[in-house]
């Protein structure tokens, strides 16, 4: 492996390590800054994903979706006082010229309610596009497959 | 010691909390509602194309296959083998070449629930096998009753229960036909583990007066208010409803913003970047923008703008249910129209705009309702009367007692 390969293999190491963080520690004003403007962002199930389903958990065509995701949980929607942990492994990079790649991980999220109630809220896959931009790596698609089809109670944070 | 339920003499108006928590009330209405004289839905009969597709499902808690047979007819039963009770389809869905076979000892049934063999029945060698008065048409799989409506198939175990038609009725068929006015096509599925009785829910869906109050995301964004022209129709029994909503006939928006400033605040410059996913077209052309309808017990159809879903309440115990969401487009849409219906199904679902609240709220009522003093305590329904008519108007809770009309005759309470 050369050392260009080793030092993209860091960055995105680095993406999915912040990435994840800034779900993790209520940025989630930051989370839509992970993206390019016209990204694509869907939330689905092993299920949907496998018998070319096309819904989403969430649906987002555009950054500017994403960022009213936010305000809407900010601003809007009711949800109980609740945190994630997401753990992160396994990633594997298809490197698509220099500044483009494809990603895929798995996640495992443990959700922490207010009263200190612990699930295992989501395992999964991220099947992601990622590309070089000056701002650095961003996603172009995320693709979140959940394993279950079954959502305890609600999904408001993002995955 | 555990008293018998007596009903509050207010009638519907009044629910004891205690029927949302007590584990004999459930079991009697596993027994008495789905079991009993109640259509339930099951699928769509598009799923099952071809003879020897199934699907498995339940009727209240109890599994259920359904099976498009070789005479090309949809036939439902009991997920339970005749002979010690295992289940005979593991899988949620499939296809069979040579129908249903149980795992435990090979009994064989044909896609009509029939048995048709017994493994060793002659026993081996001459010895053991069944006695010969041993009848294989004696035990077959428990056979559901199966209808459909406008390609929604419905079962019940009860002989007693009227035609599907007659049991959802012209008010309740009519507004299922609306929505439903082509070949249905499946987008995705997703489910919600809510922890709560299924009541609950049933009463979130059938309840108006909550729609713009709970959820502000439509009232920030005028999408939906009570002050919006609409109604609830509901059947004569109570059993069934269908509230509705004219988007484009907003009363005055000066006087609506009025009314809801003196409930929550307005966000005033709170506007979506991205209005994009609310983009959507009258496609039924009668200016109804959102209709949401239940038929007893447990299935409702929801059409909000675009976005078309079933909805199918499966209670998993008092205080669990299972909320399964099937979201539908139609053969003939267009590339735009599923993109649409996509977009627009960030409203609804786990993660939905507008429905990520109802997820929840069910959950805080089974732990207020918790602890000796609930026992005796009741709701107060009585927004827009106490009757369970028909209304023109939302600010209503009129559907919820329909609710409770229907199933306090259902139980005997």
């Amino acid at each position: 492996m050369d050392l260009a390969e080793i030092g993209r293999r860091l960055e995105l190491q680095d993406l999915y390590t912040d990435y994840v963080a800034c779900l993790d520690t209520d940025a989630l004003e930051r989370w839509p800054e992970f993206f390019i403007e016209d990204c694509v962002y869907r939330i689905t199930s092993a299920e949907n994903h496998e018998a070319g389903l096309p819904l989403g958990l969430i649906y987002a065509t555009s950054k500017n979706m994403l960022k009213d995701r936010v305000s809407a949980l900010r601003e809007a929607n009711i949800y109980e006082p609740q945190c994630y942990r997401h753990l992160v492994s396994g990633l594997r990079t298809e490197p698509d010229g220099l500044d483009a790649s494809d990603v895929t991980a798995s996640f495992l999220v443990v959700r922490t309610m207010q009263d200190g109630a612990m699930i295992l809220f989501a395992a999964g896959r991220y099947l992601d596009r990622v590309v070089r931009t000056a701002s650095g790596w961003k996603f172009a698609r995320k693709i979140v497959v959940l394993d279950s089809r079954r959502i305890d109670t609600l999904l408001a944070i993002p995955l | 010691m555990p008293q018998a339920l007596e009903w509050p003499q207010q009638g519907n108006s009044r629910v004891p909390y205690r029927v949302f928590a007590d584990p004999d009330i459930y079991r009697a209405e596993l027994d008495r509602i789905f079991l009993g004289a109640n259509w339930q839905y099951l699928v769509l009969a598009d799923e099952l194309p071809e003879p020897g597709d199934y699907k498995t499902t339940f009727l209240g808690e109890t599994p259920v296959i359904v099976t498009r047979g070789e005479d090309g007819e949809i036939h439902a039963m009991v997920n339970r083998c005749a002979h010690r009770g295992n289940l005979v389809c593991l899988k949620s869905q499939g296809h069979t070449k040579d129908g249903l076979t149980c795992v435990y000892h090979a009994w064989r049934y044909d896609l009509a629930g029939n048995l048709t063999s017994v493994a060793f029945r002659r026993g081996v060698a001459g010895k053991g096998g069944m006695a010969e008065s041993f009848r294989l048409e004696e035990h077959g799989l428990r056979k559901l009753r199966v209808d459909q409506f406008g390609g929604l198939v419905f079962g019940t175990l009860s002989p007693d229960a009227p035609a599907l038609s007659d049991y959802i009725g012209n008010l309740i068929g009519s507004r299922i036909g609306r929505v439903i006015r082509g070949k249905p096509k499946i987008l995705g599925t997703t489910s919600q583990i809510l922890h709560n009785n299924w009541k609950l829910y049933i009463e979130n869906t059938k309840d108006t007066y909550h729609a713009s109050l709970l959820h502000t995301f439509f009232t920030t964004f005028r999408i939906s208010r009570l002050t919006n022209t609409g109604g609830v129709a509901i059947a004569e029994s109570g059993a069934h409803h269908a509230s509705y909503t004219y988007g484009g006939k907003t009363d005055d928006k000066a006087a609506s913003d009025r009314l809801y400033s003196e409930i929550h605040s307005l966000h005033e410059d709170y506007r979506l970047q991205d209005p994009r996913f609310l983009d959507s077209v009258d496609e039924i052309g009668d200016g109804v923008t959102l209709q949401i309808l239940s038929v007893f017990p447990n299935f409702v159809l929801q059409q909000i703008h675009n976005s078309i879903a079933l909805r199918l309440v499966l209670p998993k115990g008092p205080d669990e249910t299972e909320l399964q969401w099937i979201f539908i487009g139609f053969e003939d849409d267009d590339e735009a129209m599923t993109e649409r219906r996509l977009q627009q199904a960030n409203l609804v679902g786990p993660a939905g705009y507008v429905s990520m609240e109802d997820g929840a709220v069910g959950g805080f009522i089974q732990r207020a309702i918790k602890g000796g003093d609930a026992e005796g305590a009741c709701s107060v329904i009585e927004m827009g009367g106490v009757e369970h008519a028909s209304q023109e108007t939302r600010a209503t809770e009129a559907s919820v007692r329909g609710f409770w009309q229907a199933y306090r005759q259902t139980m005997g309470l």
